[in-house]
Parts: C-alpha cells; sequence; structure tokens
C-alpha cells in the first residue's frame, strides 16, 4: 500500500542535507515543462496581460526560493573552505555577505544567480539613461525563450516574463522591491531579437540607498 | 555503412545541452503550486498533471527516438527496460530500474531512487492525497502510446508520503496496431 512503509523517512524536510546543486536535467525537459506552463496559463487567462502576469507570477515564486537557496548553500562551503584551508575553527561564515547595496544585488542577479540558473552570467547589466531608478539586464537568448516563437497577433508577449518574475522575486525577498518587466529589443543583424529585463527599482530603494551614501 | 547502435543513456546525457536541475524543480514546484491554487480540489490537480505530462510524453517520444538510436523493440519487456534505463537519464539524468515483472511479461514496476522533481519538496497536510509527481506517469503513457502501447500508469510508492522509493506499475492493457490515415484502395 503506498505509504505504508517508513523506512527513510526525515521528520522534516528542512533536516534533509542540502545538495551541491550540481546536478543537472536535459534542456529539453526544461523546455517540455516550460511549455506545458505557458500552455496551462494560456487556457486560465484572457487577454496577454494577465498571461504575462501569471508567468511572473510563477517566476517569483522561483525567485524567492533560489535566493533563499543560494544563500544557505554559500554559507555551508564558506565554512569548509575555511576549516581546510586554515586549519583554524571559523564557526562563523564569513563570506555570506547579506547584500544592503543596490549594486551588490544587482550584481548578484546579474552573475550569480545567472550563473546557476541559466549557466552563464547575463550578457549585460546596464542603467537607465532616462531615469535613476531603472536598471536593464540583457540577454542575447533567454533560455526559456529558446524553443518559443510568438505568433504575429500576440503582439508583445514575452515568455521571459517568467524570467523577470525570477528577478523580482530574488529582489524582493532581498530588500529591493522593484517592478520587473520582460522586453524584446530588435538588434540589427540578428533574426531573433535581444530580450531585455527592466527593472525598476521602487522609491524607497533609492531614498535608502542615497542615505546609506 | 551499418547504422549506429543504440547509446546508452549515460552517453546521450552526456552529449544533450543541459540545464541546472534546481530550475528544473523549482519550475516544477510552480507548476504545482499554480494548479493547487486554480483547481483546489487534489483529484483534479492529479488529473492536470496527468494530462500535462501526457502531452509532454507525445512529443518526447519523438526525441527519444531520435537520439538515443534504439531500434524496434521486440516485447514489452524490451520497452520498459529501455525507458527505464535510457529514457529516464536521457531526459532526468537519473537512472531507473524495472522490476517485478508478473507471469504474462505486461506488468512491471519501474523504481526511482533520485527524482529531481522533488527536491525540497514536502507535502503539506492539506494535500495529503496529492500524487507530485504524476507529471511522470503522464509523460510514461503519452509516450508509449505513441508507440502504440496503451498503458495504464499508477503510483505504488512515494517519497513524499513515506516509502524510500518511487515506484511506478506501468501495466499494457493492450497494443493497438499502426492505422494509416488513407484507405488504399480510394
Amino acid at each position: 500500500m503506498i505509504g505504508a512503509s517508513k523506512i527513510k523517512q526525515y521528520s522534516n524536510v528542512l533536516e534533509k542535507p542540502l545538495s551541491k546543486g550540481k546536478q543537472e536535467v536535459s534542456l529539453s525537459a526544461f523546455a517540455f515543462l516550460f511549455s506545458e506552463l505557458v500552455q496551462y496559463n494560456q487556457t486560465q487567462v484572457d487577454n496577454i496581460a494577465e498571461l504575462e502576469r501569471r508567468l511572473e507570477d510563477a517566476g517569483y515564486a522561483v525567485g524567492a526560493r533560489c535566493l533563499e537557496l543560494l544563500c544557505h548553500r554559500e554559507k555551508v562551503y564558506h565554512i569548509i573552505v575555511k576549516l581546510c584551508v586554515m586549519f583554524m575553527p571559523f564557526w562563523l561564515s564569513q563570506g555570506n555577505r547579506r547584500e544592503t547595496r543596490l549594486l551588490g544585488i544587482l550584481s548578484f542577479v546579474h552573475s550569480t544567480v545567472w550563473k546557476v540558473l541559466f549557466g552563464k552570467v547575463a550578457d549585460s547589466l546596464e542603467k537607465g539613461t532616462e531615469h535613476e531608478d531603472e536598471y536593464m539586464i540583457s540577454e542575447k537568448e533567454l533560455l526559456v525563450n529558446r524553443f518559443i516563437s510568438i505568433p504575429k497577433d500576440m503582439g508583445t508577449f514575452n515568455c521571459g516574463a517568467f524570467v523577470a518574475g525570477i528577478v523580482r522575486g530574488v529582489l524582493d525577498s532581498a530588500g529591493f522591491p522593484a517592478v520587473v518587466t520582460a522586453h524584446f529589443v530588435p538588434m540589427e543583424g540578428q533574426q531573433r531579437p535581444r530580450t531585455t529585463i527592466l527593472i525598476k527599482f521602487a522609491e524607497e530603494v533609492l531614498r535608502r540607498e542615497a542615505r546609506l551614501g | 555503412m551499418a547504422p549506429a547502435g543504440p547509446r546508452s543513456g549515460d552517453a546521450i546525457f552526456a552529449s544533450v545541452e543541459r540545464v541546472n536541475a534546481e530550475l528544473f524543480t523549482l519550475t516544477y514546484g510552480a507548476i504545482v503550486r499554480q494548479l493547487l491554487t486554480d483547481l483546489e480540489e487534489v483529484d483534479e490537480v492529479n488529473k492536470q498533471l496527468d494530462q500535462m505530462g501526457y502531452n509532454i510524453g507525445i512529443r518526447l517520444v519523438d526525441e527519444f527516438l531520435a537520439k538515443s538510436n534504439v531500434s524496434r523493440c521486440v516485447d514489452f519487456k524490451e520497452t520498459a527496460e529501455v525507458s527505464a534505463k535510457v529514457g529516464f537519464k536521457m531526459f532526468l539524468g537519473v537512472g531507473a530500474s524495472v522490476t517485478n515483472w508478473d507471469a504474462e511479461g505486461t506488468c512491471c514496476s519501474i523504481v526511482l531512487e533520485d527524482n529531481p522533481l522533488v527536491d525540497f519538496v514536502e507535502l503539506p497536510d492539506t494535500c495529503q492525497g496529492l500524487y507530485y509527481c504524476n507529471v511522470l506517469s503522464g509523460v510514461i503513457r503519452g509516450a508509449l502510446e505513441m508507440v502504440s502501447m496503451k498503458t495504464e500508469v499508477t503510483w505504488l510508492r512515494d517519497v513524499l508520503r513515506g516509502d524510500d522509493v518511487f515506484e511506478l506499475q506501468v501495466k499494457l492493457i493492450k497494443q493497438v496496431p499502426e492505422e494509416y490515415p488513407y484507405k488504399d484502395d480510394e
């Protein structure tokens, strides 16, 4: 009968040892799963804005958990490294910094988060020229968009809304509330447009940043 | 030139592009959570996950056949072995084993020790009837249906419910002969 044997049951999922994060699945498995996510959401909405919002919400959940996972994992590694290299018990982890500055969290998203989730750092990180509170992370071809083509009647819809949600989840959980959206930017000489994740920070973040100097 | 023989699951997994399993795990978690919010009934969610898996399976089998180069399987036994050893390995990166064959050779169990879908997952008390990995049963059912085998896939053991491994029972209902979409004499 299902659930009858209780041999190797951790009483709490939090007590299970944390994996190193090196396990991989095939890209096609992820692509199939993501396509089902999009297709399911298409049946639940009437318009494109709603679809983008739902994908973003799904991504938000991923982002929030990703931040926690990365912070916990970094801490474990640093204790081990310190013990081995210096033969002195460093019980405090010195590597696990909580990012409190804007540029710090942006570079965390652009490098660490992107590297863990997509296997490479993002192509570029830029500051918006028109507004003080806007930053852009650009990617030539988002992993989630690789096998997706948008029909003409869907206009500017971008499945990168999922990735925008991930970024929003990470930023929000780290204490930097922002509005994050994904846009296609056509590039000359390239058939597929570049994707830009536009991050617009909330007022309070900029005020805090100014106060910190 | 003789055609290349069937490739092992490990070899194919090493040659395809891969992504971090955690992105996969967290995306699947987001899907299940969305379904639970929308549908609320655990049985509905199970059905929807199975349907999603079926949609994936009918397309996945094409990629599986293209990349793995397996020849036509002689019987259901071989089909099950190939799907467990090569199929699971090449997509999920985990090996599965086939056990518990019945006397006629139409019913077996596929056992998964490791499952990237359930990392960090714990079922709350409100969702005790949920088959969290039901998408896998849909995938197997869909894939086998595209190669003319109607099957029924059920969960025997589930780690999230307290067992030690994941066990899926795959039962062959019937072999559906391939039908041509046109008539010869018309």
